[in-house]
This record gives C-alpha cells, structure tokens and sequence, in this order.
C-alpha cells in the first residue's frame, strides 16, 4: 500500500471532526445536514481503507450500504429542512424551540 | 515518497481545507459547491485505496443526486433566510465536546498497533473491482441489500409525505 494506513486514519478523523464542529457550531439545518455528511464519508473512507488494508471485499460492500443510507437520510432531511420552513418560515434551527419545556 | 502518496496528501489537504470551507462560508450556494469539491477529493482517494466502484458510486450519488438536493432546497428557502450571522452557540462546550471526541480517537489509535497493509497479490486487484463487488454484494450480502432497497423506498415514501403541500 504506498500510502500509510495511519495517514488515511488522519485523514478520517480530521475530516469527521470538521463534520462535528459543523453540526455544533451552525444553527442552519442546511449546513448541518451538509456536516452530517461529511462525517458519513470519513466514516467511508475509514471503511475502504480498512478493506484495502484486510484485502478483502467487505468494506467496499459496506461502503455501499453507507452511501444507500446517507442518501435516504439526506432526503428525509431535507424534507424535514422544507417542512419546518413552510410551517415555521426559518431554517434556524436554534429558533425552532416548540418543544422545548 | 511514492508519487501515490503524493496526490493522497494533496487531495486529502483540499479535502479538508473544502470541509472547512463547507462549515465557514456564510452562503450555502458557497457551502454546497465546497461540498462537491470534498466528495470529489474522497472519491479519488478512493481509487488511490482500490476501491473504484465505490469512487464510481461516490460520485454518482454524493456529488450527483445529494448535491442536486441540497441546491433544490437552499433555493426553495428564501437566500437570505440562510445568509444568517455566524453565530458560535455554546462555542466553548463545542469545543470541549470536540476535542475530547478527537483526542479519544487518537488515544485509541495510538495505542493499538495498526498494522501495515498485507503484502503479496491483493485479492481486490483479482478479477477487477466491479466483478469483486458485484459477487460479495450479491452472494454474501444479498439479504442487507434487498433490506436497503426497502429503505430507499421508504424514505423515498416519506420525503413525498413531508414535503407534500396540505391542500
């Protein structure tokens, strides 16, 4: 492998974090729901470099599945993102506090 | 240092400094494009990893559909709803969260040994990658991926029922 398995672990781990520091840090569910993807393709990538590593197909399958998941999830986000601006007329979500007690 | 772990660390920089442009640039058109520019940067890394039907997937799906959503709807929401001041809530207890959750991570990668990639004939390289995929996909893991057509239908279901208008 010429590339370090340590350096895509890196790679991973920093691309997740700037994913976490979107979803804590933004208040508009657009950005975030971008943030959440970020960190579903570090999770990726953490997948495909282990296969590369095991040299066996299981990540790469596993892959797959992620990206099938992350694009239901994106759509059901977005849904969600356009119903609350129909209802509520913002996509802030720190002013969205119906629920709050 | 081999011309392969050159280009990685080259996509893996703009990777992450588009990432962060994601998170930092105050318009979403911005933040959307910066998005596509990441998912293209990891889908090459994914062919520097083997894995070419995944890049291939990648990029149909991250940068092709997902992308097309995200433009969808930040045009459907008024711009300048989305033009919001950047506003750091709670940016002291995000940055606790944060950095214990990187140094978590590290502290678990530094202590196990992760172990060089094996050497001698890699078995993705046999027979080509779509071949590979296709008949782990089908022969061992025929029963997740009908289960994940069903949850495409479903939140294919349930994205028309929340974005339908009530007449």
């Amino acid at each position: 492998m010429p590339v370090p398995m340590g350096h895509v672990l890196v790679f991973s781990l920093l691309l997740f974090s700037v994913g976490l520091l979107g979803v804590l840090t933004r208040r508009n569910a657009i950005i975030i729901l971008m943030s959440i993807e970020l960190m579903m393709n570090a999770a990726n990538v953490n997948f495909i470099a282990f296969s590369r590593q095991q040299n066996n197909m299981v990540g790469q399958v596993f892959g797959v599945f992620t990206i099938a998941v992350a694009a239901g999830e994106v759509a059901i986000g977005l849904a969600v993102v356009l119903a609350l601006f129909r209802n509520r007329d913002t996509v802030q979500v720190d002013e969205v506090h119906i629920m709050k007690g | 240092m081999t011309a392969a772990a050159l280009i990685f660390y080259v996509l893996a920089s703009i990777a992450l400094i588009s990432a962060g442009l994601v998170i930092w640039s105050r318009n979403s058109v911005h933040s959307a494009i910066y998005l596509v520019l990441t998912f293209l940067c990891v889908a090459a890394i994914y062919v520097l990893l083997q894995a070419e039907f995944v890049a291939a997937v990648q990029v149909l799906v991250y940068a092709g559909g997902i992308m097309v959503l995200f433009l969808f709807v930040i045009m459907l929401v008024s711009l300048t709803d989305t033009l919001g001041p950047r506003v750091r809530l709670h940016a002291t207890l995000s940055s606790v969260i944060g950095a214990s959750v990187v140094g978590l991570i590290l502290s678990v990668y530094a202590r196990g040994d992760v172990r060089p990639a094996g050497v001698g004939e890699s078995v993705l390289r046999q027979g080509g990658n779509l071949q590979n995929v296709g008949l782990s996909l089908y022969r061992d893991y025929l029963l997740p991926f009908e289960i994940a057509s069903i949850l495409l239908l479903v939140a294919m279901i349930g994205a028309i029922v929340l974005a339908r208008q009530k007449s």
